[in-house]
């Protein structure tokens, strides 16, 4: 039994994430965390359209989505995403400062897809006066695309930290796991946008 | 109880081992202890709620503290006494039946322990600060939205940190179940308990995230002013039910699998037979699992739904008595034949055949959607679900202590406290649930806090507030012979039956706190019965002696929590006073500055050496 979490450039593992037990535990882990999210994401969209025509006199759906930024903010984190695959590509070829511009560039593609959301909030609140009180659709649309919001903010947090705390000291077996459990995670933020664009935006233009 | 830590230390270093400890025998027994504590005040509400049904128009407490004794009875008994006993069996039992040296994330498995905790007390400080929640432990909306002052913030901030510590578990149990199963363990040779936990854990993940949606919704309308169920803003209040249902249904099998567990390990171990049909257990353990997500709006038979949605809900409600009918039939058949030593734990398992049997029949006629709008809101309801619920998951803890109590404190209970304790038990529990079907059928509505005279519900009320009385007396003497077990009880061996077969019998009485010495090679199901079948006293080892890698303890989860708390409290208040707004912000930088450092200081645990390891009996 090895003490050393260090990796051995001349024996590198297949999967640096999963060569311990511990990253084997946090890879599943995770990815069961995921299913409950997924239940987590699915109850609040089943109460977004049980009540996203509840707009009390307020603006409908119609009238306060544009899709022009919206479909700006799906470029950001579906490239996002692609960005955190190159990292842990970069990761499993033992390349960590490639695998941290990597990272990096996927927490700016975050980040500008949360200032685009903050924008669209601000908008529709000085705008529309459409607010988390005015209406069950508003408290509903906010709930949703804010709970996915908080996710991008709680994931980006993530990252950010493992990026400082780790920069010095590089890559090794104990904190691989930890960039490969953000990385799915962030994969699962996206799909949830994926699914709020076409429910939220693109079904309440048709509609 | 700090019996189990071999070496002699002071009060205050017992207390930070309890405080910190990341070992899952240990949290099972604080789970255990904590459980035990809710049971006893929630079975305090109900005698409460017992003798004010005693006679007619009785007015021993008011109509508004009425409400609230239901409501705390049944939240209590649902979220922080049957739910946390459960798990602090499953936390303790299931890795030595899988033969593991801890659970996959002890830190997370601490941090879940703390969160029901403080979720409980959360619950339990609204007596105190203006009045408990008082909208049934349901807490429908809009009744829950109206309620004036805080008691139904209490509700939603209490189970909202248990529910996310309850979350912790689950996953943590899921990825124990899959990856760290002794050489040998296939899956189809895990006990049953351990299958039960694993399915339980999985309805776990499934069904709470639903109730924390809804929670979240429920705090949002109370303290922030939002509008979902507020229907002159175009709310509606349909959407808490099937929130809440979507989470409450599983969570009554959340309940009742691991009591399904519980029986299929004693029944075995006292009628000397190996499980009669586990595949078919371990098939039907699914089966309820995925069933029990199909059937929620049950519960909702009279809100309007429609004649159809009512039919395929009844169907598949009906449906859920084939598995569950499959599983009593193996209980008997393994019976059937078998060398049957009679003590509590065999009393509790052989009572509960009959007693949850009657509670599923009263559950298929309640599945019959046209029929439920008789019964819907009546004593009919509630006698079904105290049959299931008492007769089935409160049989199976009590039966549970009997069996695993020399295992996880190294003495058996005083045999005849714990038959005392069961007659007593049973005949008070029959007394006082059976005559309230007819209660019920004959018209009386639950939660209501008076009963008119001569209406024919007179007599069955004294009866049923009687049959309390016996069970009171009856958890009494259980609780007595704890203590008494605690001081003077008879010292068990290992094996502490004879005639255990799965791995936790294998190891000490307590455990030492790696467990296994040695990992065990496991050959077939129930692998200590095998060993012994050909002659050998101890497991075959699947591994040399070597030294132990173990998890550090941790204070964190407990600082944590309390920094959710803190930011829970101020939820609470800020709505009227925005200085509250402080404790949020406090609260939620405890916590955050918590994971922060759990994020940034490395936790690699550390090694047993291979002599201390070697010096150790097993």
């Amino acid at each position: 039994m090895s003490h050393d979490h260090s990796i051995d450039p001349n024996n590198m593992p297949k999967d640096p994430a999963k060569a311990t037990m511990e990253g084997k535990h946090k890879f599943l882990g995770l990815w069961i965390f995921l299913g409950g999210e997924t239940v987590l994401f699915a109850c609040l969209f089943g109460t977004y359209l049980a009540l996203k025509d509840s707009a009390a006199g307020g603006p409908t759906t119609q009238e306060l989505y544009g899709l022009g930024l919206v479909f700006l903010m799906t470029m950001l984190l579906l490239t996002s995403s692609l960005t955190s695959v190159y990292a842990i590509y970069h990761m499993k070829n033992n390349d960590f400062k490639k695998m941290q511009l990597w990272m990096g560039i996927t927490a700016l593609l975050g980040i500008a897809f949360l200032a685009c959301e903050i924008y669209e909030f601000a908008h529709y609140i000085h705008d529309y006066g459409f607010t988390f009180r005015s209406s069950a659709f508003g408290s509903a649309f906010y709930a949703l695309v804010g709970f996915h919001g908080g996710h991008v903010v709680f994931g980006l947090s993530w990252i950010i930290v493992l990026m400082i705390r780790n920069a010095k000291r590089g890559l090794d077996l104990y904190n691989a796991p930890k960039y490969n459990t953000f990385a799915l995670y962030w994969h699962f933020i996206d799909v949830v946008w994926v699914f709020i664009f076409t429910v939220v935006y693109l079904m309440g233009m048709v509609s | 109880m700090g019996m189990t830590s071999a070496q002699k230390s002071g009060f205050g270093a017992t207390l930070w081992d309890w405080l910190t400890t990341v070992d899952h025998k240990k949290i099972g027994i604080l789970y255990l202890a904590a459980g035990a504590f809710f049971f006893l005040l929630g079975g305090l509400e109900a005698v409460i709620i017992r003798i004010q049904l005693i006679s007619p128009e009785n007015d021993f407490i008011s109509a508004g503290l009425y409400n609230e004794m239901i409501t705390m009875h049944g939240t209590t008994m649902i979220f922080f006494a049957a739910t946390p006993l459960l798990f602090g069996l499953m936390n303790y039992i299931m890795p030595l039946q899988i033969g593991a040296r801890d659970v996959a994330f002890p830190f997370l498995n601490s941090l879940g322990f703390w969160l029901f905790l403080f979720g409980g007390i959360m619950l339990n400080i609204s007596w105190f600060t203006g009045g408990a929640p008082d909208a049934g432990w349901t807490n429908y909306a809009p009744l829950s939205i109206q309620s004036p002052g805080h008691g139904v913030d209490y509700y939603v901030m209490g189970l909202q940190l248990s529910g996310a510590g309850t979350l912790m578990s689950g996953i943590n149990f899921i990825v124990t179940i899959v990856l760290m199963r002794a050489p040998g363990m296939t899956y189809m040779r895990m006990p049953l308990f351990t299958w039960t936990t694993f399915v339980t854990s999985i309805l776990v993940l499934f069904a709470f995230p639903a109730l924390t949606v809804g929670l979240f919704l429920m705090m949002f309308d109370r303290m922030f002013g939002s509008a979902f169920f507020d229907a002159a803003l175009g709310g509606n209040a349909v959407i808490w039910q099937h929130l809440f249902w979507i989470f409450g249904h599983p969570e009554v099998y959340i309940l009742i699998l691991p009591a399904f567990g519980v029986f299929s390990e004693i029944l075995p171990t006292f009628a000397k037979k190996r499980l009669f049909g586990y595949t078919a257990m371990v098939f039907a353990t699914f089966l309820i699992a995925f069933l029990g997500f199909m059937v929620w709006a049950h519960h909702m038979f009279t809100v309007g739904l429609g004649a159809v949605a009512n039919s395929i809900f009844a169907v598949a409600t009906m449906a859920i008595a084939v598995p569950t009918g499959i599983k009593i039939f193996n209980w008997l058949f393994t019976l059937w034949g078998g060398s049957i030593k009679i003590n509590s734990a065999m009393l509790w398992s052989l009572a509960f055949i009959p007693s949850f049997t009657i509670g599923g029949m009263t559950g298929v006629m309640l599945a019959s959607s046209v029929a439920d709008y008789q019964y819907h809101d009546t004593y009919f309801v509630v006698g079904h679900f105290h049959y299931v619920i008492v007769g089935g998951v409160v049989f199976a803890l009590l039966a549970a202590m009997h069996y695993w109590w020399p295992k996880m404190f190294g003495r058996y209970l005083h045999e005849g406290m714990g038959q005392l304790a069961f007659w007593t038990f049973f005949i008070g529990f029959h007394l006082t649930f059976f005559i309230q079907h007819f209660l019920g059928l004959m018209g009386m509505p639950r939660r209501y806090w008076v009963f008119l005279e001569n209406q024919g519900l007179d007599t069955g009320n004294w009866i049923s507030t009687l049959g309390a009385f016996f069970m009171t007396f009856g958890v009494i003497v259980f609780v007595i012979n704890m203590i008494y077990t605690t001081i003077k009880g008879k010292k068990a061996p290992g094996d502490a039956w004879g005639t255990g077969r799965t791995l936790e019998w294998a190891t000490a009485s307590p455990p030492i706190h790696f467990n296994f010495k040695q990992m065990p090679l496991v050959r077939g199901l129930d692998p200590l019965w095998i060993e012994k079948m050909e002659g050998n006293e101890k497991m075959t080892p699947a591994e040399p002696v070597d030294e132990i890698h173990m998890p550090n303890g941790s204070i964190l989860p407990l600082i944590m929590t309390i920094g959710f708390f803190i930011a829970s409290l101020g939820f609470i208040y800020q709505a009227g006073n925005s200085y509250w707004l402080i404790a949020v912000y406090l609260g939620m930088a405890i916590g955050l500055i918590c994971m922060l450092i759990r994020s940034l200081k490395d936790d690699h645990g550390y090694h047993i050496p291979k002599e201390e390891v070697e010096r150790e009996d097993d």
